[in-house]
């Protein structure tokens, strides 16, 4: 299956290695800090302060859910 | 249906949460037909050998890193002249991508440019114009970065994307301008006779249409984080004066 790449495998294979990690890295990055920036944006319309889990109520004024949320 | 609707960051959240799924179902189905393709179903060239295979990420990772600041540049504009947040937030949101895409483009380029020319590097126009192209992108973030005020931070970092997009034609038109330099004349062209062989180009093809869409769906995830994360900020200085 794997094409024979003669003398310049290594330079082949190091150009595909390189760009998969990087676009797999500004995707990962992108994704987990849309995740983070979401659920931070969700607790703080719920009345709650990010990061806590008891249900106290912030004092944001934070009723209010807005497209932000969507 | 105005296209300044978009601009309105309820409507944006609404569509862009709609495309977002169908825009990584497609680039994923393109990124790996096209890399498939190019990788293990296309022969070597005759003078190139195996390395022509980088021309599957080099040529449009190159492109979209250009493309990046045209976009960033057309934001920015809008964000000047109209003062849409969400077109600021958009060109942010773009600078991270752009940088990626841009040093991928190098990096391959030394890659490819080590075994074919004989060096990592040369000080070439078009090479030279692109590294001051990536190196605009650092400190376009940078000044992001650096301002507390996200509206003065759109302004200067919107006049630094203006000064930046000499570059990003430049490193298109280089070899054209200055008709010197390693690097080859373009690889793509409107003018079928220009373009590389038949067996090349469709794998290409797809693979630059993947590299836009990766660019697209990126650009709307990081651009709804920011609409949020803008909230985020509004919702505590609220809590902030209330408290006061």
């Amino acid at each position: 299956m794997m094409p024979d790449l003669g003398k310049y495998a290594l330079w082949v294979l190091s150009a595909y290695g390189v760009s998969i990690a990087l676009l797999a890295s500004i995707t990962m990055l992108s994704i987990l800090q849309a995740r983070r920036t979401r659920r931070a944006l969700q607790a703080m319309e719920e009345g709650r302060k990010p990061g806590r889990r008891d249900g106290a109520r912030s004092e944001a004024p934070g009723t209010v859910k807005e497209a932000a949320n969507g | 249906m105005s296209i300044w609707e978009y601009a309105n960051p309820t409507k944006f959240m609404r569509v862009t949460g709609v495309a977002l799924p169908w825009l990584w179902a497609l680039t994923a189905v393109c990124l790996t037909v096209g890399l498939t393709w190019g990788f293990f179903f296309t022969p070597d060239d005759f003078r190139q050998g195996s390395t022509v295979k980088i021309i599957y990420l080099h040529v449009p990772s190159a492109l979209m890193g250009i493309n990046a600041w045209l976009m960033m540049l057309a934001t920015s504009l809008i964000w000047l002249i109209r003062r849409h947040h969400v077109s600021a937030l958009a060109a942010k949101a773009a600078a991270p991508v752009g940088a990626t895409f841009t040093l991928i483009a190098l990096a391959t380029g030394a890659l490819w440019g080590q075994p074919m020319w004989g060096t990592w590097w040369e000080w070439d126009p078009r090479l030279t114009s692109f590294l001051v192209l990536f190196l605009f992108y650092l400190g376009y973030m940078a000044l992001w970065a650096a301002i507390e005020d996200p509206d003065t931070a759109a302004d200067l970092t919107s006049v630094l994307c203006l000064v930046g997009s000499v570059f990003a034609v430049l490193s298109r038109y280089a070899l054209v301008f200055w008709n010197q330099g390693l690097h080859q004349g373009a690889s793509l062209s409107l003018d079928a006779e220009e373009n590389v062989a038949d067996v090349f180009w469709y794998p290409l093809l797809v693979c630059i249409a993947g590299f836009v869409l990766l660019f697209v769906a990126l650009v709307f995830l990081r651009t709804r984080t920011e609409i949020r994360a803008r909230r985020i900020k509004a919702l505590e200085t609220r809590a902030r004066i209330s408290a006061a």
